[in-house]
């Protein structure tokens, strides 16, 4: 197979409309999973007691918006370097996600820090550099709309992602770089997982979950933006959808 | 399974408030979301078929009005 094949419009729009469906599903079965063992399998917190299961949430919801952040900045240099069409559309794609799961992680946050900091928000490293993360995914979106060429507003784009992209290992870092109220991470590749092992479980197919789901919406959502942009291209005339059916 | 009764579950050990408007605005969220990709995708597909239907009809009559110049 020919990655290159896919990275112009056409063939990816195809490729898209066939994996989103299956992905989609994949998400429901990991998340109904995930659900039933956080919410009624796994057993009560010694500390936190039935409290801590926001972690179910906001855990997976915090990793998913650095990982698309780090994913924007990734079609951004693409395009940047090769000028391919589809990457602009890819980053664009990914801003709306990656600005819900911000605001899921600051939200999920809030509700977790008040029965247990006391208190909803705190000016500290992580979650400061959060709040930034959540205003850089608005900026971009900003932008790259207000742009009315839309080659432009890809590259104007894609330095808001490469730049806004510093600050994400400052998110993941921030626990251990400053004195900070959250605690560190639950799981790291170094040590062993400091929570109890179906706890673990449950966070981890949540995680995925909200990972697939990511991949199908952004799969989903990138093929609107490729027929906005090539709606004067044969192909578009021609597909299914739009040459069939009653305007 | 481990709770004893629905009441205990919804009640969360008294976090009810936290957990469930933590899960509750992800769902929100979520169904927005993908309620809006939905509705993004069938506005821009009624927008190309009526383009395609504008074409088709100067294509038929090339000495009329174009069809989007009829009010």
């Amino acid at each position: 197979m020919n990655l290159f094949h896919y990275a112009s419009p056409q063939p990816f729009y195809g490729l898209a409309g066939r994996c989103w469906p299956w992905l989609a599903a994949l998400a429901t079965v990991l998340g109904v999973a995930g659900l039933w063992l956080g919410l009624a399998v796994a057993p009560t917190d010694a500390q936190q007691g039935e409290g801590y299961r926001i972690i179910f949430v906001h855990v997976p919801a915090s990793w998913m918006s650095m990982i698309i952040y780090l994913a924007m900045a990734f079609w951004g240099v693409l395009g940047l370097v090769f000028n391919t069409r589809l990457s602009g559309m890819m980053t664009r794609a990914l801003a709306p996600t990656g600005a819900i799961f911000a605001f899921l992680s600051l939200w999920t946050g809030a509700l977790w820090g008040k029965p247990m900091w006391g208190t909803w928000w705190v000016w500290d490293a992580r979650l400061t550099s959060e709040l930034i993360l959540f205003f850089l995914y608005l900026g971009y979106i900003a932008l790259t709309s207000a742009i009315d060429d839309p080659r432009r507003g890809d590259r104007a784009g894609a330095l808001v992602a490469i730049v806004g992209a510093l600050n994400v290992p400052i998110i993941y870092f921030s626990v251990k770089w400053w004195n900070t109220l959250h605690q560190g991470a639950s799981v790291s590749l170094t040590q062993a997982p400091s929570m109890a092992r179906l706890m673990l479980v449950a966070m981890l197919l949540m995680a995925l979950a909200f990972w697939v789901y990511a991949i199908a919406l952004v799969l989903y959502r990138v093929r609107t933006l490729i027929l906005q942009r090539e709606q004067h291209a044969q192909w578009v005339r021609e597909l299914p959808e739009v040459a069939g059916g009653a305007a | 399974m481990r709770w004893t009764s629905w009441a205990e579950f919804w009640a969360m050990g008294g976090y009810a408030v936290y957990v469930w408007g933590s899960f509750a605005m992800t769902a929100f969220l979520m169904a927005v979301e993908v309620w809006q990709a939905r509705r993004q995708r069938a506005n821009t597909l009624t927008a190309l078929r009526r383009e395609r239907d504008l074409l088709a009809h100067d294509a038929e009559h090339p000495t009329a009005p174009h069809a989007k110049d009829v009010p």
